[in-house]
C-alpha cells in the first residue's frame, strides 16, 4: 500500500478554474431576469418625471380596467404597514405617498400578464403634482432657507452600525468627525500649507444585469428570487415592514451579473413585494438600465482639504469638510460618509488633524455603495496633496511616504481608535513605483504617480456556514455569499477541499436560499473570502474531525494521529475511502457529515467588532500617463496595482479582480459622470454615460499580489477587489500633476484638462 | 406576420408582431435566455447573437428581420464541436467573472474568427471594441481572444 504525500496547501494558493465557468460560458447559468415562476406577472413602475413635488392626484381607473392587469398599486395600498424602510434611516416609503423627492421615484405599479400590457397601465395612469422647488445640489440643499426634505422624525434602521445617528440638522441626514490632536497650534509650526477644494460626479455602478426580483406573497409568507448582495439583510429587512416573521420571508439568489455595490442591502424587493401582496400572484420586476441608474448610484462630492507640513516635508497637519449627496433617501449614504471619513486623513502620522463628514439629502436619485465607497471619493485628494507637499519640500513623492506613512501596528486612525495599521504600505508603495517606471527618465507631458490609502473592510463580522460530506464523498458547501463574479464559489470550494483533503473538483458551492443556507451578514466591503471563509473553513474543519473520530473509532488510534489526504483517511500505512468511512460510521451506505462553522465579532481568533474595523484594505496604485496639451486626452500609459491580500487562495482570480477595479477606477477618473440638472439625470443610458470600452485599457496594466500572512481570515487572507478601484484615481491624478497638471475637479475630461492647461499657461509666463 | 428562421440549426415557424424584438422572441418566445439584455440601445453587446454568421445586437434588431436567416445563440454554439476550445480559452485565462456579457463575447469571437477578422492584435482589439464588460478590465479577455485567433 501506498500513501500519497500530499504537499501542505494544495488546494489553497493554486489557480483553481472557476467552477462556475462552463455554466456561465455555456448560457445556462440562470439571472433573475432568466427566470419565471408559475402564474408569474410582470411588473411596471410608474416614476416621477419631477425632481420635487406634491402629489395632488392619482387615478388608476383606466389603468385598472385594461384586459390584462391584474394590480395596480399605490401608497393607498400600503395603510395597514408602516411603510418606511432604510437598513440606515427608515426614510424611504415602498411608493411616495403625498410627495416625491427625485425624478425617478416610483409613484404607483402596475402588474399585469407581460411586459408590454403592463407598460401601457403604467402610462395610463394619470398624475397631478404641485411642483416645489428643487433642491438639486449640495447648495442648494445646504442653503439656510433650504425646505426640509424630510419632516417626519426619521427612525434608525435596522441595519446602520453607527451608533447614536444624532439629530438631524436641516438636511444633513447623518455627519461623521473625526478629531485629534491640538490642530491650531500644530498649524502655525508648519512651513508648508496645501488647501484646495475639489468635486467628484455622481458615477454610475453599471452592473450589466439590472436590479430585478420575483416576489410570491402567499398564505405562509414570502418567497423572493431576487439579484441581491446582501439576502440575510433583505430578509429581516421585508420581515420588519411587511409584519411577517423572519423564517417566513424566503430568499433564493442565483447567479448576479455584477454588483459593485449596486444591488447591496435593500432595492428593488419591497416593491415588488408590496405589488405581490395586492396582485395575489407573483411578480417579476426589471428594471431598464435607467431604472437602475436612479435606484442607486455613487454619491457626488464637495471637499474642502487642508494639509500642513514642515520645511522639510514631514506631515503635520490634516483638515477634511466634506459634503456628499446622498440623494432624496439615505440608503448607505451614512455608512458611506463614516468610511469616507476614515480615509480622509490617509494613513499618515499627522500631529492633528480635524475631519468633519456630511451625508446630505437632496432632490437627486439615492446614492448607496459602489465598490471602494468613501476611499475613492477622498483618496486621490488627499494623495495630490501629499505630492504637493513633495514638491514643495523638494522630496521625492516615494522618498515621503516612506517616512511619513504609517508602519504596520502604529494607529491609522488619527484619534487612536479602531485597528491599527496591519500590513506594509511602504513596501507596498514602492511595489508600485518600480512597475511604473518610477525612476526612469521624464518626458514633457508625461507623469508618473503613485497613490496609497486605507479602506474599512470587512463589515460586521458574522457569518455561518456548513459543509457537507455525502456518502459518495462529494461536498457540499452551504455559505451565504452572493456569487457576483468575484469568484466565491471558487475560493470557499478551495478552502473545504484544503481542509477536507479532496479535490475541490468534488467540492459544489451553492447560491444563498435563505430557508437554508446559514447565516451570513452581507457580501461586500470585501469580506466574503476573510470572514464567511474562515466559517467555511471551521465547518470544514469540524467535518474533518468527525472524519477522524470515525477512522480513530475504526482502527482503535487516537484520531489526532489521522491523516485526510486524497479522499482517504490515513493512519501508519492503513488507508480507508471517506464513502467507506461514512459506510462504517453509520452501517449502510447512506448518512452524511454535516457540521457548521461560525465567527463572530468577539470570541475565537477574529478580534473584537468593536475595534473596527475588521482589517483595513490596501489601496494602492501607481500609473503613467501622458497629457496631449492640444486636446487634454489622457492616455494611460501604465497602470500597478496592489493586491495586499495576505494570502492568495486563487491567484488567477486576485488579478483579474485588480484588472477589473483598474478599469473601473480609469472610467471614474476620466470620464464617467452622471450630468445632473434640477435634479434630472440626463444622460440615463449607455450612449450618453459612457463606460470602459476595450480602446480605454491602458496601454500597460500589471496586478501584483502581496502576500504577507497578516489578515484575519483563513490562511492570513484578507479582502481584495475594491483597493484597487480607490487607487488607481488617485494615481492618475498624481501622475497628471507631475506631467504639470494638477486638477480639483473629477472625471478628468478632455475639456476640463484643455481649460486647466490654458489657465495654467496664462499664470506661469 | 409570419416568420420563418432557423435557430440553432432547427426551422421554426411563428407568428410575430411586427414590432417584436429578437431579443424578446428568443427569451420570451424560445426561452433562449442566453443572450442577455442591458442596454437596449446597441452599446453593451450583452445580447448578441449571430445572424447569417454575423453579430447583431438582438435589442434592437426587430424578429421580423430574421425572416429566412439562420440564427445561432449561445444555447446552439455550445453544441457544436469548436465551442470546447472557445470554453477552455476562457477558462483557462479567467475571461469571465459574473457571465452576463460572456454569451456575447463568445459569439462575437465566433464571428471575427469565422470572417478572418482577428489576424492581428488591431482586429481583434476593434473587434471587440463593440461588447461592454464590467468586471474583468478586458485583459483576460484579449488574451483568450488571441489564443483563439491562432
Amino acid at each position: 500500500m501506498t500513501v500519497v504525500e500530499r504537499p501542505t496547501l494544495a488546494e489553497v494558493g493554486a489557480s483553481v478554474p472557476r467552477k462556475d465557468g462552463r455554466e456561465k460560458l455555456s448560457g445556462q447559468a440562470q439571472y433573475v431576469g432568466d427566470m419565471e415562476v408559475a402564474g408569474m406577472l410582470h411588473g411596471k413602475i410608474l416614476r416621477s418625471p419631477t425632481a420635487h413635488a406634491k402629489i395632488t392626484s392619482i387615478d388608476t381607473s383606466a389603468a385598472q380596467e385594461m384586459e390584462g392587469v391584474a394590480a395596480v398599486l399605490t401608497g393607498d395600498d400600503l395603510q395597514d404597514i408602516e411603510p418606511y424602510y432604510g437598513h440606515a434611516i427608515k426614510d424611504r416609503p415602498i411608493v411616495a405617498l403625498d410627495r416625491v423627492r427625485f425624478a425617478g421615484e416610483p409613484v404607483a405599479a402596475v402588474a399585469a400578464v407581460n411586459e408590454a400590457t403592463a407598460e401601457a397601465a403604467m402610462r395610463a395612469i394619470e398624475v397631478e403634482y404641485e411642483e416645489l422647488p428643487v433642491l438639486g445640489t449640495l447648495e442648494q440643499a445646504l442653503a439656510a432657507d433650504a425646505q426640509r426634505l424630510h419632516d417626519r422624525r426619521p427612525k434608525i434602521g435596522l441595519f446602520h452600525g453607527l451608533g447614536d445617528l444624532g439629530e438631524q440638522q436641516g438636511n444633513v441626514c447623518y455627519r461623521h468627525t473625526i478629531s485629534a490632536g491640538d490642530i491650531d497650534r500644530v498649524r502655525k509650526e508648519a512651513a508648508i500649507t496645501v488647501e484646495g477644494t475639489y468635486t467628484f460626479p455622481a458615477v454610475y455602478q453599471y452592473a450589466m444585469e439590472t436590479h430585478a426580483t420575483i416576489a410570491h406573497y402567499h398564505g405562509d409568507g414570502v418567497t423572493l428570487w431576487a439579484n441581491c448582495q446582501h439576502p440575510f439583510l433583505v430578509q429581516a429587512e421585508i420581515a420588519d415592514l411587511f409584519g411577517l416573521q423572519v423564517g417566513s420571508v424566503r430568499i433564493m439568489v442565483p447567479y448576479l451579473g455584477g454588483g459593485f455595490g449596486s444591488k447591496s442591502y435593500t432595492k428593488m424587493e419591497p416593491l415588488t413585494v408590496a405589488l405581490a401582496r395586492k396582485a395575489g400572484r407573483p411578480v417579476r420586476i426589471v428594471n431598464r438600465v435607467e431604472e437602475s441608474m436612479v435606484t442607486t448610484r455613487r454619491h457626488g462630492m464637495r471637499c474642502w482639504m487642508r494639509t500642513t507640513a514642515g520645511a522639510d516635508g514631514t506631515l503635520l497637519t490634516r483638515e477634511v469638510h466634506f459634503w456628499l449627496d446622498t440623494g432624496a433617501y439615505a440608503d448607505n449614504g451614512p455608512r458611506v460618509t463614516a468610511t469616507a471619513a476614515d480615509a480622509a486623513p490617509g494613513p499618515y502620522r499627522f500631529e492633528a488633524a480635524d475631519v468633519q463628514g456630511y451625508c446630505v439629502y437632496c432632490n437627486t436619485p439615492p446614492s448607496g455603495s459602489y465598490r471602494a465607497f468613501g476611499a475613492t471619493h477622498l483618496q486621490w485628494i488627499g494623495e495630490s496633496q501629499v505630492d504637493e507637499v513633495a514638491r514643495r519640500a523638494g522630496l521625492d513623492p516615494v522618498r515621503l511616504r516612506r517616512r511619513c506613512l504609517a508602519v504596520p501596528g502604529e494607529p491609522v486612525r488619527p484619534d487612536g481608535t479602531g485597528k491599527p495599521l496591519d500590513a506594509d504600505l511602504v513596501g507596498d508603495v514602492e511595489q508600485a513605483a518600480a512597475a511604473v517606471g518610477w525612476d526612469e527618465p521624464r518626458r514633457p507631458w508625461r507623469g508618473r504617480g503613485v497613490s496609497v490609502g486605507l479602506l474599512a473592510a470587512g463589515a460586521h463580522p458574522v457569518s455561518r456556514a456548513s459543509v457537507r460530506l455525502s456518502s459518495d464523498g462529494s461536498v457540499d458547501v452551504y455559505v451565504g455569499t452572493t456569487e457576483l463574479g468575484q469568484g466565491p464559489r471558487t475560493v470557499m470550494a478551495q478552502i473545504a477541499a484544503e481542509e477536507l483533503g479532496v479535490s475541490s473538483g468534488l467540492v459544489h458551492v451553492h447560491g444563498a436560499d435563505t430557508r437554508f443556507t446559514p447565516y451570513d451578514r452581507s457580501t461586500g466591503a470585501s469580506r466574503s473570502t476573510t470572514v464567511a471563509g474562515l466559517a467555511v473553513k471551521r465547518a470544514a474543519d469540524a467535518v474533518a474531525q468527525r472524519l477522524r473520530e470515525t477512522a480513530g473509532e475504526v482502527w482503535d488510534v487516537d484520531p489526532t494521529l489521522v491523516d485526510l489526504v486524497d479522499g482517504h483517511a490515513v493512519f501508519s500505512g492503513e488507508e480507508i475511502t471517506f464513502p467507506d468511512l461514512i459506510a462504517k460510521r453509520f452501517g449502510f451506505r447512506g448518512g452524511e457529515i454535516i457540521e457548521g462553522g461560525e465567527v463572530r465579532p468577539t470570541g475565537g481568533d477574529t478580534g473584537s467588532y468593536a475595534e473596527g474595523p475588521h482589517f483595513w484594505e490596501v489601496c494602492v496604485a501607481g500609473a503613467e500617463v501622458e497629457v496631449d496639451p492640444d486636446t487634454g486626452i489622457i492616455d494611460v500609459l501604465r497602470t500597478a496595482t496592489i493586491a495586499d491580500v495576505g494570502k492568495a487562495i486563487n491567484p488567477q482570480l486576485i488579478e483579474r479582480q485588480d484588472e477589473g477595479a483598474t478599469l473601473q477606477g480609469v472610467g471614474n477618473a476620466l470620464f464617467e459622470e452622471m450630468r445632473l440638472v434640477d435634479g434630472l439625470v440626463t444622460n440615463d443610458n449607455l450612449l450618453e454615460y459612457r463606460v470602459p470600452r476595450v480602446a480605454d485599457l491602458p496601454k500597460r496594466m500589471r496586478s501584483i499580489i502581496v502576500e504577507n500572512e497578516d489578515g484575519p481570515g483563513p490562511y492570513g487572507a484578507k479582502g481584495c477587489g475594491e483597493g484597487a478601484f480607490a487607487a488607481v484615481p488617485a494615481a492618475i491624478v498624481c501622475a497628471l500633476a507631475d506631467a504639470g497638471v494638477p486638477m480639483q475637479e473629477l472625471p478628468l475630461t478632455p475639456e476640463r484638462v484643455w481649460r486647466r492647461i490654458q489657465e495654467l499657461s496664462k499664470s506661469t509666463p | 406576420m409570419d416568420l420563418t428562421l432557423t435557430v440553432n440549426g432547427r426551422e421554426l415557424r411563428a407568428e410575430v408582431e411586427p414590432h417584436e424584438l429578437l431579443l424578446d422572441f428568443l427569451r420570451d418566445r424560445l426561452g433562449l435566455t442566453g443572450a442577455k439584455r442591458s442596454c437596449d440601445v446597441q452599446v453593451c453587446g450583452t445580447c448578441t447573437v449571430l445572424v447569417d454568421g454575423a453579430p447583431v445586437s438582438a435589442c434592437s434588431y426587430l424578429a421580423a428581420d430574421a425572416h429566412q436567416k439562420e440564427v445561432l445563440t449561445i444555447e446552439g454554439f455550445a453544441q457544436m464541436q469548436e465551442f470546447e476550445r472557445f470554453e477552455d480559452a476562457f477558462l483557462r485565462h479567467a475571461a469571465l467573472q459574473c457571465g452576463y456579457c460572456t454569451p456575447g463575447l463568445l459569439l462575437t469571437i465566433k464571428s471575427l474568427r469565422d470572417n478572418g477578422e482577428l489576424s492581428n492584435e488591431a482586429e481583434i482589439r476593434h473587434g471587440l471594441d463593440g461588447n461592454l464588460c464590467r468586471c474583468t478590465g478586458y485583459r483576460s479577455i484579449l488574451e483568450a481572444a488571441r489564443e483563439l485567433a491562432a
